[in-house]
């Protein structure tokens, strides 16, 4: 639950039911979540799996720091991080990752892989990824490949020529 | 007992430093080895996948350093195989600059006229051609008219990509599985292996040692082909000449290890990295304005929403790549395609006042990604970055399994690389926002600093040897026999693509190596055509190549 709440906070979506509380439901439409940010942190591939446990363990630590310095009642029922409303999960996000914090690297890493699940879907082969409909790559627009997962664009350009060369350019094409 | 293996020569690394050599040293008789600590893929073998252990993350190397973070190769054919074949020649002033040495950072053998010669040898030997209008992409286009609706110019830039045989993928980053990217892996690799060149993948070489003779002992590590975290064995190889060009990140962390073996380095090596001065702005179009302002429309009716169609950069401005104007204060603006998957979470949310890089608006800009624009910056920044001391093995602590690693390059941008990048910046928006066409903001440095594509400079020629690690024939200062012809050769940013230029420096490199290897006992000569034969860039550079070969 902490980490889909991490992954959440970076790219939010909409809840899965009523009661979600990982998922913050201020956006609409899927997030990192949706797109599979827990399956990619769980692949030993990343390099970051075998520290999910302690990460979990630290962001928690700091989220009930943060709620206890600012006055903030949290459920106890939940960690703490989840317990967070959205707008303070995004205030510690900043802070975790602003320069100068001495865990920057392992929150920005963890931002990172969040964010390869929607925007590359880097646990899955992208073109049944996009032909499957995965929600962040639809997100972005992709274009469906062709039959054999390559993509290839025979329209591609403006054709025409669309501003003047540099005066002083070469006859191979570079720069004087 | 294990049978020492000999060679005339080893060379580290098989991107544009290691493969131009290779290939002349074959074809002159020479008996040459190359480690290349990546795998070897063939362009059946490159996909169009972002996955996880596809040809885009074992190809594909991803450092990150304190301040900077380095992209590059890792394969055979090096960076030729993930770039983006954008190949000006650097441009004349470039080679008069003096960065903050308060002296002239080349070789005074080398000017643009100079090179000039030598970068003919590399245009026929690839080819590099100059780009034409019907093959700039959509987002090319959209670039160079956004430039004219500012008053500049815009070039099409000179590309090694075969334009019959480009299908505009944007995958050029994961190998190009159409052969249509002219990488070193259709020329100068397979003319080195009709010589007898041999090639050895996943040898990742740490550290040289001297032998009693004087010739030189490779140490390398086996490389598990699917982990590279993992190493499978190791070994060593003798040779009488070493060329390194394990690339500006790795090359001056294996002489770093060399030095307890092979004795002080110069004072140069390891400093003065450049990471070409480069940046990334990344802009929303306003496709009305595209269309009303601009006068664009695609056949299909839409004004542009083509981010993802094209070949990396093909429309570059070069105003501001002028003589006359200050050093520092001259930069390129070239349109570009970043892969997704590494650079997307340092894209920013123009004009807002929540968070830039994450969140409720980043996801509103990531839906619009069809209609981004990205410019490239290339500045003169100021040579900062240092390597500390070296990882236990490689030039990272590998994270995982492949491409993403944590290195020892620390760098601190000065005030007029940050002056440079504020005023590319600036330009940027100048360009984009005017008449509504676009928002527009720079990727965010606060999460990993800055990053490069190109990493040059950290073992440099020059002729001043405190500030300068090689010679001006790219020859180690104080360790006779070993060469270095990779990108950390070149002195300074370029304010263009550098590849075009490490070539021609690796091209103009080999007579030199050829004349030391002769010391050393070695029967080679020098003379080799293009790799498909052609001779006209030899007798260009004939004359050149008797100076450089003095011994």
């Amino acid at each position: 639950m902490t980490l889909e709440a991490f992954a959440d906070t970076i790219l939010p979506g909409q809840k899965r039911v009523a009661d979600d509380v990982a998922i913050a439901g201020v956006a609409a439409g899927p997030g990192a979540v949706a797109a599979g940010a827990l399956e990619l942190l769980g692949w030993p591939a990343t390099g970051i799996t075998g520290l999910l446990p302690d990460l979990v363990k630290a962001l928690n630590s700091h989220a009930a720091s943060y709620a206890a310095t600012r006055e903030l009642a949290l459920d106890p029922r939940l960690p703490a991080f989840p317990a967070l409303a959205f707008e303070h999960r995004t205030a510690l996000v900043l802070i975790l990752t602003a320069t100068g914090h001495q865990e920057k690297a392992m929150w920005v890493l963890l931002a990172l892989f969040s964010y390869m699940a929607f925007d590359a879907a880097a646990h899955l082969h992208t073109a049944s990824a996009v032909t499957g409909g995965h929600p962040g790559l639809a997100t972005l627009g992709l274009t469906q490949p062709d039959d054999d997962g390559l993509w290839r664009f025979p329209r591609n350009s403006y054709g025409r020529s669309l501003a003047d060369p540099h005066p002083d350019t070469t006859p191979t094409g570079s720069p004087a | 007992m294990t049978a020492v293996e000999r060679t005339d020569i080893a060379v580290v690394g098989s991107g544009f430093g290691g493969a131009i050599p290779a290939y002349h040293l074959g074809a002159g008789g020479a008996k040459v080895v190359v480690l290349e600590r990546g795998p070897w893929l063939n362009s059946d073998e490159f996909e169009h996948d972002y996955r996880l252990g596809s040809s885009f993350t074992r190809v594909f190397d991803f450092v990150v350093g304190d301040g900077m973070s380095v992209l590059s190769g890792n394969c055979v054919g090096g960076g030729s195989v993930v770039y983006f074949a954008a190949m000006p020649r650097a441009p004349g002033f470039i080679f008069e600059r003096r960065g903050s040495i308060g002296r002239r950072m080349w070789p005074s053998a080398i000017t643009r006229d100079r090179l000039d010669p030598w970068y003919d040898r590399v245009a026929e030997a690839l080819p590099v051609t100059p780009q034409q209008w019907d093959q700039v992409s959509y987002a090319g286009g959209l670039w160079a008219a956004a430039c004219r609706h500012s008053g500049r110019t815009a070039n099409p830039v000179p590309v090694a990509v075969d334009a019959d045989k480009c299908t505009m993928c944007n995958w050029m980053i994961a190998g190009c599985r159409f052969d249509a990217k002219r990488s070193l892996l259709l020329n100068y690799l397979p003319a080195a292996i009709v010589h007898g060149v041999h090639i050895r993948p996943l040898h990742e070489v740490q550290r040289i040692s001297r032998r009693p003779d004087g010739s030189y002992r490779l140490h390398y590590n086996l490389i598990d082909g699917e982990d590279y975290r993992l190493t499978t064995g190791s070994g060593t190889i003798d040779a009488q000449v070493v060329v390194l060009a394990a690339g500006a990140g790795a090359t001056p962390v294996i002489l770093q290890r060399s030095e307890a073996a092979l004795g002080p380095m110069p004072r140069a090596v390891g400093r003065y990295f450049s990471g070409n001065g480069e940046r990334l702005n990344t802009a929303v179009m306003n496709e009305d304005a595209v269309r009303d302002v601009l006068g664009l429309c695609r056949d299909n009716g839409v004004a542009y929403e083509a981010y993802e169609i094209g070949k990396g950069p093909c429309v570059a401005c070069w105003d501001r790549v002028d003589g006359s104007l200050p050093e520092y204060s001259r930069y390129s603006l070239e349109q570009l395609y970043f892969p997704l998957g590494l650079g997307t979470i340092l894209a920013q949310v123009p004009d807002t006042s929540g968070p830039t890089w994450f969140g409720v608006e980043k996801k509103e800009m990531l839906a619009s990604f069809r209609s981004w624009l990205t410019i490239f910056q290339m500045i003169e920044d100021d040579n900062e970055g240092v390597f500390g001391q070296p990882p236990q093995a490689g030039n990272a602590d590998r994270l995982s399994q492949q491409m993403l690693g944590v290195g020892s390059l620390r760098y601190e941008p000065s005030a007029t690389t940050l002056r440079a990048w504020a005023a590319a910046d600036a330009d940027v928006r100048s360009i984009l926002e005017r008449d509504g066409l676009a928002k527009v903001a720079p990727w965010t440095s606060d999460l990993i600093g800055a990053y490069t594509v190109h990493p040059l400079a950290s073992c440099r020629i020059g002729d001043d040897p405190r500030t300068s690690a090689l010679d001006d024939r790219h020859e180690l200062r104080g360790h006779p026999g070993i060469f270095v012809t990779d990108g950390s050769a070149v002195p300074c940013a370029l304010t263009v693509n550098p590849a075009m230029t490490i070539a021609a420096l690796a091209e103009r490199a080999v007579p030199g190596i050829m004349a030391a290897a002769r010391q050393r006992g070695v029967v080679v000569e020098y003379g080799a055509p293009a790799p498909d034969g052609s001779t006209s860039g030899r007798r260009g550079t004939a004359a050149q190549a008797a100076e450089l070969a003095r011994e």
